[in-house]
């Protein structure tokens, strides 16, 4: 039996290594910023591949062949973080703005500075950004992950982790709030 | 009784943000996500803007959400950078497991 060909994005036609050549460093870095784990964002690469094998004759360039690739490892990712014990997750609440009885915000004033397109991209940014959005609770980080880091649009969100549209929007912006939280020192200090 | 001047300068806000046409700023909070995707009706729109004119506190507040999702949006991995750290043996695993 031949190996399946089908056509990629620019019309030529490709076999399976080269699709595995051409998608894998993108796949685990969606799979790992899912999972935080390497190991773990390995293995849902590998099944997600093994689905993309078997699906290749389905695929039928409706959407753009990185599009239709990044469901399948988005949702192997998903599986396999349901599958992972909770961590010890802190609840989101104290990160949450505060508002007094005549629902006036109380928070301490924040200005932010100019920041150019360069320093929010660069690694040490990044970085610690990253490492904000790890300590934020999984419900509300993989909505933050998938919705403004990976550009699912909210019913795609919805889909994937099987929630209301409702639901993903109000644990969207909790997610960005409490970011914003824990990202006030950087700004307050002038690096970001 | 805290009778600082911000407690004071709340205190009034309150009573404004209770004026017809007006929110407060847990109301405001509640917008902010349709606001940014555009996905206020005109009314509610015009309410969120008048209260963002009057309110420091917020525009300071959405100022930094902003900035906020401005650095996550820029966060996303560059791939190009990430080809050199995938294991061959992964590959080779990848391929062995889908033959033929």
């Amino acid at each position: 039996m031949s190996e399946p060909r089908f056509r990629s994005d620019a019309g030529s036609e490709l076999d399976f290594e080269h699709i595995v050549r051409d998608n894998i460093a993108w796949m685990l870095a969606v799979a790992q910023r899912i999972l935080n784990d390497r190991a773990i964002a390995e293995d849902a690469v590998q099944l997600a591949f093994t689905k993309i094998h078997r699906s290749l004759d389905g695929f039928e360039g409706r959407s753009s062949l990185k599009t239709w690739m990044h469901r399948f490892v988005v949702n192997e990712a998903l599986m396999l973080l349901r599958k992972q014990k909770r961590k010890n997750e802190q609840p989101i609440d104290p990160l949450l703005p505060i508002f007094d009885d005549n629902g006036c915000r109380v928070d301490d004033p924040l200005i932010v500075s100019e920041t150019s397109e360069d320093q929010l991209q660069s690694r040490q940014v990044r970085d610690l950004l990253n490492e904000k959005i790890d300590a934020l609770p999984d419900q509300y980080r993989i909505v933050l992950v998938l919705r403004d880091i990976e550009g699912m649009s909210t019913s795609e969100v919805a889909e994937a982790l099987d929630l209301s549209e409702a639901n993903v929007k109000v644990r969207l912006h909790r997610a960005r709030a409490a970011l914003k939280k824990l990202l006030e020192p950087m700004m307050r200090g002038g690096a970001l | 009784m805290n009778k600082s001047p911000r407690s004071l300068k709340r205190r009034m806000h309150g009573v404004m943000f209770r004026f017809p046409g007006m929110i407060t700023c847990n109301e405001f909070e509640d917008f902010i996500l349709a606001y940014l995707e555009d996905e206020l009706p005109p009314v509610k729109k015009r309410v969120f803007e008048l209260h963002l004119r009057v309110c420091r506190s917020c525009r300071l507040y959405l100022a930094a959400y902003e900035r906020t999702l401005a650095a996550t949006k820029a966060s996303r991995e560059d791939y190009n950078e990430l080809e050199a750290s995938v294991p061959e043996d992964l590959i080779a695993a990848i391929l062995a497991a889908n033959k033929g």
